[in-house]
């Protein structure tokens, strides 16, 4: 049983980029459904957009990934815009209903054989996409690794720029939230009506929040696609949103450092549950157990923790248990 | 305070001798109306909910909208507050078309209302609340919200506002706490303290006294009072014609749907239209204080 493998492992893919696209993603949740109540189950639908938008504009159309970026941003807004002002004026399910779908909806469409020449199919789009950020690598060329972290420095580079998107968009989340327009949206997550009947456009702050988040989900697919040179349209499955759900529950649904706190944790389980159980199979302590079980064994360790976790602490780490215990209504 | 007193008398005298000259009869011009509202109808399938010929409210005045359960007061006043759509019907605030109009830019144009079921934001505390109902904030704006130097000048006077209202409200110990821990009358007594945070011209009350113990009712309808003297138009919904009859200026009964009478609280009450819609038409007995006539009749009646 090699103890030091399993928790080196753990540690790089608590801070690794998974989860950085992950906390990403749940930045944007937190802005939307912790902050403002929309009950966004689409947020992949997000996250594609941006990993595509570098994937096609740098690969199929052979321009410069900061275009890419630009454009990731604009087709967020877009979706966002697309999906929020027919479902945004009805009650909150129907957003729930329209992103679930749409989110689909993307992922077959990318996929599909019709777009193949663009979109790449089922294949996606492989190749150097994230040269133009890679070449601005500071790190020196001879660099192997660091002490405990087992990152490439391609990927050491990554994680340094990817930690500094998300302490950025944290510390607008903080911004806004703190300032009167983070009142309104708490308000609105609260009462719709009665923050209509104080003259403030509902709507409007509905579909701000909902480009915000969009668009900080799309920088988590933006990341994803520069560092694994690849996009893959099977990984932008429902799951991916519920797990960025999950993470905001780990950490605590409407506090700013929620996700990042989320984030980590969700690896932490995730990594360590399963590097345990390999090594721990591996050297014959489990016998019960295949190998090829244990990746579906940590997600049941995982929904009996989120389980464990709503019904002895509802609010997440960070929540403030005063505040949830107040009736709503 | 003797000269408040004087003033107070003297608003309420003016607000009633404005409309000492108004024939008491359903549909009645008033002499300055701050809203008027015509051919206002809605029907729920085939249930016409409201059918109102044309009303007018008086300015400065406090009017009380009364009737019995299902009478269609609270639907008429979702649809004047365009929180929900009348099927036709245009009505005027200030002179000023606002059929359809979207609800938050009434309360934007000075009308501003509350709700029967109190709406205070119970996770949020009661400052914020309060902030909440300020009009024009800087940091409202998605992009200004992001720079605190430009809104914490204008936050800080909201504040002061805000914090003086409380003092009057008798909440100004509960600043910091969530509104959820608020009793049931402390909410209804922050919800209008909110609606004054806009500055209404004109502010709308729902049932302000529903489900509120008797001491707290003998508060409500002083701060109801105050309103008046401060110039705001106050319309308020009850069914409770009792409460009406101490704070009204003028009050308009509506029964099933429709504006049945009109006139000063101690004309009303004596309308025959009006005890008719309350206890029914055919009820044979006389009405009393102690209503022990009531078991007569029940057809109609409304609890």
């Amino acid at each position: 049983m090699d103890w030091s493998f399993v928790l080196t492992q753990t540690l790089t893919q608590a801070i690794g980029i998974q989860a950085i696209i992950y906390c990403l993603a749940a930045i944007g949740l937190n802005v939307q459904f912790g902050y403002t109540g929309l009950l966004n189950f689409g947020q992949v639908a997000f996250v594609a957009a941006g990993s595509y938008a570098v994937g096609v504009i740098v690969l199929t159309f052979d321009l410069s990934l900061w275009l890419a970026i630009v454009v990731g941003v604009v087709v967020a807004l877009v979706i966002a815009l697309i999906l929020g002002i027919p479902t945004l004026r009805l009650r909150a399910d129907y957003l729930a209903i329209v992103t679930i779908a749409f989110s689909e909806l993307v992922r077959l469409t990318v996929r599909s054989i019709a777009f193949k020449d663009v979109l790449g199919g089922a294949q996606g789009l492989n190749g150097k996409l994230g040269q133009d950020f890679h070449d601005t690598n500071p790190l020196p060329a001879d660099f192997q690794s660091l002490p405990v972290l087992s990152w490439t420095r391609q990927d050491l580079w990554v994680v340094i720029v990817g930690w500094i998107l998300v302490a950025l968009f944290t510390l607008l989340v903080w911004l806004l939230v703190r300032s009167p327009w983070g009142r309104i949206v708490r308000g609105i997550r609260e009462d719709e009506a009665a923050v209509v009947s104080l003259g403030k456009n509902v709507f409007a702050y509905k579909l701000q929040a909902l480009m915000l988040g969009g668009v900080i989900g799309a920088f988590g697919g933006i990341v994803w696609a520069v560092a694994k040179q690849s996009v893959q349209p099977d990984t932008f499955r429902p799951e991916f949103t519920f797990f960025a759900y999950t993470i905001l529950l780990l950490g605590g649904a409407a506090r700013v450092f929620g996700p990042i706190v989320g984030a980590i944790l969700f690896w932490i389980i995730l990594a360590g549950t399963g590097e345990f159980l390999g090594q721990a199979i591996q050297a014959g302590w489990i016998d019960f157990l295949q190998p090829t079980d244990v990746g579906n064994i940590r997600f049941v360790l995982m929904g009996s923790g989120l389980i464990a976790l709503m019904v002895f602490r509802p609010q997440g780490i960070f929540g403030d248990r005063r505040e949830l215990a107040l009736d709503a209504k | 305070m003797p000269n408040d007193q004087a003033v107070s008398d003297s608003i309420a005298a003016s607000a009633r001798a404005a409309l000492s000259a108004v024939e008491p009869r359903p549909g009645v011009p008033k002499p300055d109306p701050i809203m008027v509202a015509d051919h206002v109808r809605r029907s729920f399938g085939g249930l016409t909910a409201v059918n109102v010929e044309h009303v007018e409210i008086q300015r400065g005045a406090i009017t009380a909208l009364i009737g019995p359960n299902g009478a269609g007061k609270t639907t008429f006043f979702n649809l004047i507050t365009g929180f929900d759509d009348a099927n036709e019907g245009t009505w005027t605030f200030n002179d000023r078309q606002v059929a359809g109009t979207a609800p938050y830019k009434l309360a934007r144009i000075g009308m501003v209302r509350t709700f029967q079921l109190t709406k205070a934001l119970s996770r949020m505390t009661v400052i914020d609340n309060m902030r909440l109902g300020a009009k024009h904030q800087t940091g409202e704006r998605f992009f200004a919200a992001i720079l605190p130097f430009l809104w914490n000048s204008q936050e800080k006077s909201v504040g002061q506002k805000a914090m003086g209202l409380l003092e009057r409200f008798n909440l100004h110990e509960k600043v910091g706490d969530f509104a959820g821990s608020l009793s049931g009358g402390q909410r209804k007594l922050l919800e209008m303290a909110r609606a004054l945070m806009a500055d209404p011209e004109l502010i709308m009350l729902d049932e302000p006294m529903a489900g509120v113990n008797p001491a707290l009712k003998q508060s409500l309808l002083g701060h109801i009072k105050t309103m008046r003297e401060e110039g705001t138009t106050v319309l308020f919904v009850e069914h409770d014609m009792d409460m009406v009859h101490d704070i009204s200026d003028w009050v308009i009964v509506m029964a099933q749907g429709e504006v049945i009478a009109e006139g000063p609280p101690d004309t009303v009450m004596k309308d025959q239209a009006v005890i008719d819609a309350y206890l029914g038409a055919h009820h044979e007995a006389q009405l009393t204080e102690t209503g022990e006539s009531l078991t007569e009749s029940s057809d109609g009646d409304s609890a």
